[in-house]
């Protein structure tokens, strides 16, 4: 008789643990972070009080916490490319979103990226794509992370493609960029290169200019 | 596109700026946008009742009625808001979707109602969170089963046979569903009779009789009127067997048939005679014939084809099954604990009944259940003691179970529906997103085509199309001009497989190794078609050079109606180059065998597999013709 009511209790007690590990995770969740007021934002970035309220409510509305993790970034961004696999280019974007690696986007790191951007000067953008680029920012872009950087462009355009995509189209991207930036032939790209080769091309200075009233 | 992505649209196209040294192309320009930048607050009246949101909000969804242009059919000039003639509480949820991106069902409300609004607003119900989505599945659910109930019960009659059927299978159907036709009403009805006949008389062969004239004590009437009752089983088996062989006959897989319970209950039903029949009169054999004669009981299960309560109560008892046997087990071991305790206990006792353990075994079923029949009974005071514990402790353990087989069961019973339905609900969920997804991607490609085709008329296309989607199209097509590939589908791109092959075909389609060399070649982009491909060509490459004209012929009649608006002169040149081109090629290795195809064959879905490129290498490095073909596709 005891026996039944002890087997009876065991098994309620296996099925425990798992439930703790959801709590710790659902407190875990509930932190919360608000941005610096209105007018230091608007102080720090080239947009206006309202445009930065409008960018604000769109942001709380999906991160109520206020800050985005890497997870729900690469959610976001895949959705905008279902035809192809976007996670690993999301990595790298994140990556260089998140400027002071503490592995979530607060929406400062997110305003102050955009508005470089959306408004920023030629070298400011010029730059942040270098930053993007160097994925292990020590300052040299060199061929592996420039392989790695394509590659990830080429996922998100997926499997069903004209011409249909070959194995080495990465790669002969790879070389024709550095047959472009690298000036020295040193095998490795640096910003002052890489800021100069980019001038000298006409087509990347006026496409420079395409997204500005995206806001 | 699911939730608050248009509000990151505008990041994303930002991120765009990394792909700019990089683009192979110029980049398109973006779209014009007329639209005031400004966020303003819309007023919306719901039979008089007024809400309030950002134009922002309501452009989430551009699917939707209230995020699409369509709204604007409902705008009210005189009041400046949008009035909706339509519930104002079931729109506050409608505009929670809008807020929160989760769609809510509220539970007080009409399964039906709610189902009206949402088709109303265009909003799929698929959305529903999961939190409400159980909820919503059951309710919906029991609505349909509700009104197919009420149409079932007024077209009961007249249930159509399908066209064409064989005797065969309308015997079968009228074995099962009795009420299909007179015929097998009434042999369902003599059946039932029988076998009600043949088991009363199996219960009145063992009352006593008056004994015949001369005899002493009474005969059970089976002994008596032996002539009569043996007819009567007679006929009872004729009919059961008779009945057996015709749904065996009529079974669409008798193996199934065979192995099913009911007809392992007919053939026991009806074997014990048969053998009563071949066995002799010997008084040896008599003993185990007449324990045959038991099985004859199981008639009576014959009935469950006759009842539904029955099959579902053996429905129940076999779902609870485990619980049964823990029962079972459980009682088990009390009944061992109590018997060597009384045993124990009244061994020194002189004449006590409780001869050994096995035997203290019936003293404590009958009393932990209560029944105390009293022809054991504890005399020492230790054994009385645990006598009374045992009484005691038997009604816990038999009361205690039950509500949990009880409530197991009901839990059991609603889990296993609860599995099914939503086994069949995440198909068809998976299902209805997958086509969502699609729907975006040929969004796309229909706005390329209608790009491609009419290139002045933009303004028809225009019109069409929300300012997300021109901005989400120009976001791709910068995409497109960073790679120097295009988005195509997966029909496209197939037809463009088998056309790079078809071009080998169309100059040396007599040789061997040609034939041989293309099908390398296809296995490079489509390894399943080329497997279906390969095969025919082989079967085929030992045929004249007369017929291999012929093929020509086919596959120049394939290349020029298969291939899509878009890409028809850029696939025509490309074709003519490859002729040309490939007269001087040196075929190399020539594998005479079908390739087998690679081990991560692409599947034909749309998600995307993570690494594309990986798979194509392990096709290509076949032969170094194949990479010089595909250096000459690249233009």
């Amino acid at each position: 008789m005891g026996a039944v009511v002890g087997t009876l209790t065991m098994q309620t007690k296996q099925r425990r643990p798992s439930r703790d590990k959801a709590d710790d995770d659902l407190e875990m969740t509930m932190v919360c972070h608000r941005p610096e007021g209105l007018d230091q934002l608007e102080a720090q970035t080239n947009f206006s009080k309202r445009e930065l309220q409008v960018l604000y409510r769109g942001f709380k509305n999906e991160c109520p916490s206020g800050v985005v993790n890497e997870e729900t970034f690469k959610q976001i961004y895949s959705q905008f490319f279902p035809h192809g696999d976007a996670s690993t280019y999301a990595h790298y974007l994140f990556n260089a979103f998140d400027t002071g690696h503490s592995g979530s986007i607060k929406f400062e790191d997110f305003v102050t990226a955009l508005s470089i951007l959306l408004r920023g000067t030629v070298t400011e953008k010029l730059q942040w794509t270098f930053n993007l680029y160097d994925i292990n920012r020590d300052g040299y872009i060199n061929k592996e992370e420039m392989t790695d950087i394509v590659r990830a462009i080429y996922d998100m355009m997926g499997k069903y493609t004209y011409p249909v995509l070959k194995h080495d189209a990465p790669k002969q991207h790879v070389d024709a960029f550095f047959q472009k930036m690298d000036k020295n032939r040193d095998g490795v790209v640096t910003l002052d290169e890489f800021i100069l080769s980019c001038q000298e091309d006409e087509n990347i200075m006026r496409s420079l200019q395409l997204f500005e009233n995206v806001i | 596109m699911a939730a608050g992505v248009a509000t990151w649209l505008p990041f994303a196209r930002a991120a765009a700026v990394g792909w700019l040294p990089l683009a192979k192309k110029t980049m398109p320009k973006p779209p014009v946008d007329n639209s005031s930048r400004s966020d303003e607050i819309l007023y919306v009246n719901v039979s008089g009742v007024r809400f309030q949101t950002w134009k922002n909000t309501l452009d989430r969804y551009p699917d939707t009625l209230l995020g699409s242009s369509e709204k604007e059919f409902f705008y009210n000039e005189d009041t400046q808001e949008y009035f909706f003639d339509r519930d104002p509480e079931m729109f506050r949820h409608i505009l929670n979707f809008y807020r929160t991106g989760k769609l809510h069902y509220p539970r007080h409300e009409c399964i039906q109602a709610f189902d009206e609004e949402l088709a109303f607003y265009g909003i799929v119900p698929e959305i529903i969170g999961d939190c409400c989505m159980e909820e919503y599945r059951d309710r919906k659910k029991e609505n349909q089963e509700r009104l197919a109930e009420d149409t079932e019960a007024n077209e009961a009659t007249d249930a159509p046979l399908p066209p064409h059927s064989t005797p065969r299978e309308r015997l079968w159907r009228a074995f099962e569903n009795p009420h299909t036709s007179t015929m097998a009403l009434v042999f369902y009805y003599v059946t039932g009779f029988f076998i009600a006949v043949s088991v009363i008389a199996n219960v009145v062969e063992t009352v006593p009789c008056q004994p015949p004239k001369g005899g002493v004590k009474n005969l059970p009437c089976g002994e008596k009127y032996q002539l009569a009752f043996f007819c009567m089983d007679t006929a009872c088996v004729l009919i059961f067997t008779f009945e057996y062989l015709m749904r065996l006959f009529a079974a669409p897989s008798r193996c199934k048939f065979m192995r099913s319970v009911m007809s392992v209950i007919d053939v026991v039903a009806i074997m014990p005679y048969y053998i009563g029949l071949v066995m002799p009169e010997n008084e040896d054999v008599s003993g185990a014939f007449v324990t045959l004669r038991v099985f004859r009981v199981f008639r009576i299960f014959k009935f469950s084809r006759h009842s539904q309560g029955l099959r579902i109560l053996g429905y129940t008892l076999k779902s609870c099954a485990s619980e049964l046997g823990f029962l079972l087990f459980s009682l088990t071991m009390a009944i061992i604990i109590f018997a060597t305790v009384m045993f124990y206990a009244e061994k020194g006792t002189k004449g006590s009944t409780f001869t050994s353990i096995p035997a203290s075994f019936w003293y404590t079923i009958v009393t932990m259940t209560t029944l105390g029949y009293g022809d054991m009974v504890p005399n020492t005071i230790a054994g009385k003691i645990f006598g009374s514990i045992c009484s005691l402790s038997g009604v816990l353990v038999i009361a205690l179970p039950v509500p949990v087989i009880v409530s197991n069961f009901s839990r059991i019973y609603h889990q296993n529906q609860r599995a099914d339905k939503m086994r069949a609900q995440q198909k068809v969920r998976l299902a209805r997103i997958r086509m969502a997804k699609k729907g975006t991607t040929n969004a796309f490609l229909q706005y390329k085509e209608d790009r491609d085709r009419d290139s002045d008329s933009t303004a028809l296309c225009v019109k069409n199309r929300s300012a997300f989607e021109h901005q989400h199209h120009h976001l791709l097509h910068c995409l497109e001009k960073t790679t120097n590939h295009e988005f195509t589908d997966e029909l496209t791109y197939s037809e463009l497989c088998m056309t790079e092959s078809v071009g080998f075909r169309t100059s040396r389609s007599t040789s061997l190794s040609s034939q041989q060399g293309a099908q390398n070649n296809s296995t490079g982009c489509c390894p399943r078609r080329a497997r279906r491909r390969a095969a025919m060509r082989l079967a085929n490459s030992t045929v004249s050079v007369s017929r291999g004209s012929v093929q020509e012929l086919d596959t120049l009649h394939v290349k020029t109606t298969s291939i899509p608006p878009q890409t028809r002169s850029s696939l025509n040149a490309q074709a003519e180059d490859l002729k040309l081109n490939c007269g001087e090629q040196d075929f190399t290795a020539a594998i005479i065998s079908i390739p087998t195809p690679p081990a991560n064959t692409p599947d034909e879905s749309l998600p995307p597999s993570p690494a594309p490129i990986p798979g194509i290498l392990r096709n290509t490095r076949a032969t170094t013709y194949t990479h010089d073909t595909f250096k000459i596709s690249s233009l």
